[in-house]
């Protein structure tokens, strides 16, 4: 599979480990996406997370309002979805006649089982059915959460023998389980925790209760390779033995300069076999992409930007 | 003693929260394992997800929900002698959810109807915010027991990191609210109020009847258990809310990892709950914001090969010095240089932020960046010195 199917699904769901940059990546497909002439919706499913903050678009609301030229950008919150999947999938009249289910909304999320899953999926599901975009782009809760929304489908199937939902439930684990239509996109980082995190999730995606294909890995933050191994050798020697003659050389002394270029070296190589653990760790065939530590001043769009010019290459 | 130790020293209960990736799980295992050796006593790290080579490296790899000490050995092979005992436990959702059941049934049948319950698995497994509520559920059982001088508490992946805090209140308010008796009405006594008919009429269609009855049942059964339940929620909400309880709130100082810090600094605010400090986590060496050292990387970057053959003439690179020598040299020093102003970069970003949070009046400590993951045991000491400051 070539990495330019990626953005030719229908819906991709990126998740991985919180603090990897899951929202920074997610917003540059999105970006990349549009920029290639799709229709893309970009989905934030928890409304108090950080895509507006990241978008520079203030914050999102359930309407979709565009960002950019065919960059559409909404956050789902479970309440409107409740009200959205009434009126429209069941024509149920709004607001007025569900007073007594409003109010109680919380407990209907909290405690009903898959409510609050399957209403964001279902948003996600229903916008890449309805065909006004091209791709729809979500950022999907932090790994553990997200294999909750993935088999919400089947899980409300073992627990409803009829009813519309039962029905609904039925076309979205087909949706879902389409290698051609959807993909999850890991995000880690060339860390310990988010690799292991990201290799369990890769592995529960091929469980039957989920069965959803993996798109593609993202690799963010990728320190920069400082040196080859004759260089470090050099280096070592230049921080060690060498450190007085460098002292004396500049006519002060570095410490301070050494000392981070120690932690540049060392946080490389403890991520290089991070990488290489994740590598082995994932089905073969899977596209692996790159992304390098940016050291930027930027946040919001504009790391966004220079984000999918990065991911542009790397497709 | 900094401000972390004495905290150690002087509550029952320590909470650790923040953002997701900031190193929670690390600091609270780091903030046990510094009590455990330095101050002594019986300390308890309660976590949800311990990053399973670090569970390893202590001795405890098949962590459950009973408590396991971490054996003597463990720290023998970093070097350190524990004054105290460090023990973890581990907080399994389902089994927490068992033992709750179990405890307040009012009777073996109930008890074993609840649990052969077809929704109990998918309310209780699947549920994500149950978590939080038998987290809360289990502190306070193990804080009772009287066991543990100090209990260190790694708050559960809360989309929320202020869920967790609500979740007994929550838990009582649901158990008492209007609705779930609206729920569990029709099951007794097929009567249904005016109010509720919409509610019942939209949600028939919805989910159908059958669908209904499974959770008017289930609701049903668990009422026989919610005075206890309330009551429980209770007593673990005034623990946390008086002198016994400090929370701890840890972050990177990333932008979004400190928005979340500050909201919650203020949530504890709010709720009269006490913030025993904040914990800035992975911070880059403070030498990147020297002006003299940068003066000097950015010498190294421009300056290179006539500084690499300066270096060479005094401390030769290999045996058999030569004109290789001096360029590698040169190119190392330059990249030296380089990524010397790229982490600078990032380092001023960062010092925005410390500012931002030191100006809260709340005693910070600074856990510096290591090079290398925190999986074993030494490591962990290292982070529980930096973090006594």
């Amino acid at each position: 599979m070539s990495p330019v199917d990626l953005l030719d699904r229908k819906l991709l769901v990126v998740t991985g480990k919180g603090g990897v940059g899951r929202t920074t990546v997610a917003a540059g497909l999105a970006v990349l996406a549009a920029r290639t002439g799709r229709r893309t919706l970009l989905c934030e499913s928890d409304p108090a997370g950080g895509m507006g903050t990241v978008l520079e678009a203030g914050r999102l609301t359930y309407q979709a309002r565009e960002i950019e030229p065919g960059l559409h950008a909404l956050a789902v919150d479970t309440e409107s979805a409740l009200q959205e999947y009434l009126q429209l999938q069941l024509k149920v009249p709004r607001v007025a006649r569900i007073g007594p289910l409003a109010r109680t909304f919380d407990f209907v999320a909290n405690a009903a089982p898959g409510v609050r899953e399957i209403l964001a999926i279902g948003k996600l599901g229903w916008e890449v059915r309805d065909g006004e975009y091209d791709l729809v782009v979500a950022d999907a809760p932090a790994t553990g959460h997200v294999i909750a929304q993935l088999r919400a489908p089947r899980a409300i199937n073992d627990l409803l023998t009829m009813g519309l939902v039962r029905e609904q439930a039925d076309w979205l684990a087909a949706l879902l389980a389409d290698r051609s239509t959807t993909g999850v996109v890991l995000v880690t980082t060339p860390e310990e925790t988010p690799v292991t995190e990201a290799l369990e999730l890769a592995d529960r995606l091929d469980d039957e209760d989920v069965d959803v294909g993996l798109a593609g890995v993202v690799v963010n933050r990728v320190l920069p390779e400082l040196f080859g191994r004759a260089e470090e050798e050099v280096f070592q020697r230049l921080a060690g033995p060498g450190h007085e003659a460098l002292t004396a050389a500049l006519g002060e002394d570095p410490s301070g300069v050494l000392t981070a270029a120690r932690l540049a070296v060392g946080l490389r190589r403890s991520g290089a076999t991070h990488l290489a653990a994740l590598r082995a760790g994932l089905p073969a065939g899977v596209p692996v992409l790159y992304l390098p530590e940016l050291f930027a001043r930027d946040t919001g769009i504009r790391a966004v930007h220079r984000l999918a010019e990065h991911l542009a290459d790397e497709l | 003693m900094n401000d972390l130790e004495q905290l150690l020293a002087a509550r029952e209960i320590v909470v650790t929260c923040g953002a997701g990736g900031v190193g929670k799980t690390t600091t609270a295992a780091a903030l046990a394992a510094l009590a455990a050796t330095e101050l002594g006593g019986r300390v308890l790290v309660l976590t949800v997800d311990p990053a399973r080579r670090l569970a390893d490296a202590m001795g405890v790899g098949g962590l459950g929900n009973e408590a396991v000490r971490v054996p003597n050995e463990a720290f023998a092979a970093s070097g350190a002698r524990p004054r105290g005992e460090l023990w973890a436990a581990m907080l399994d959702t389902k089994q927490g959810w068992d033992d709750l059941v179990r405890r307040h049934a009012p009777d073996p049948a109930t008890r074993d109807a609840i649990l052969a319950n077809p929704l109990y698995d998918t309310l209780t497994g699947r549920m994500v915010q149950s978590h939080d509520y038998v987290a809360m559920e289990r502190l306070h059982e193990l804080h009772a027991s009287g066991e543990w001088d100090l209990i260190v508490v790694d708050t559960p992946p809360s989309r929320h990191a202020i869920d967790f805090l609500e979740a007994p209140g929550r838990m009582a308010d649901f158990f008492t609210s209007r609705f779930l008796r609206i729920l569990v009405a029709p099951s007794r006594h097929r009567l249904i109020g005016m109010a509720s008919r919409p509610f019942y009429a939209i949600a028939d269609k919805v989910l159908g009847a059958a669908f209904l009855r499974d959770i008017a049942e289930f609701f049903g059964l668990l009422e026989s258990m919610y005075d206890g339940f309330v009551e429980r929620a209770r007593a673990v909400e005034r623990v946390l809310s008086d002198e016994r309880t400090a929370f701890v709130v840890v972050t990177t100082l990333s932008a979004v990892p400190v928005r979340e810090a500050m909201f919650f600094v203020d949530a504890l605010r709010e709720r009269h709950l006490q913030l025993g400090a904040i914990v800035l986590n992975k911070v880059l060496p403070p030498g990147l914001l020297d002006v003299r050292q940068a003066a000097l990387a950015a010498r190294l970057a421009q300056d290179a090969p006539a500084l690499a053959s300066r270096v060479c003439s005094e401390e030769p690179m290999s045996d058999e010095a030569s004109a290789d020598d001096v360029e590698m040299v040169a190119r190392v020093l330059a990249e030296v240089g380089d990524s010397f102003g790229r982490l600078r970069v990032v380092a001023q970003r960062e010092a925005v932020q410390r500012a931002a949070l030191e100006a809260l009046g709340h005693p910070v400590v600074a856990v510096p960046q290591l090079d290398h993951d925190v999986v074993d045991l030494a490591s962990l000491l290292v982070v529980g010195t930096a973090l006594r400051g």
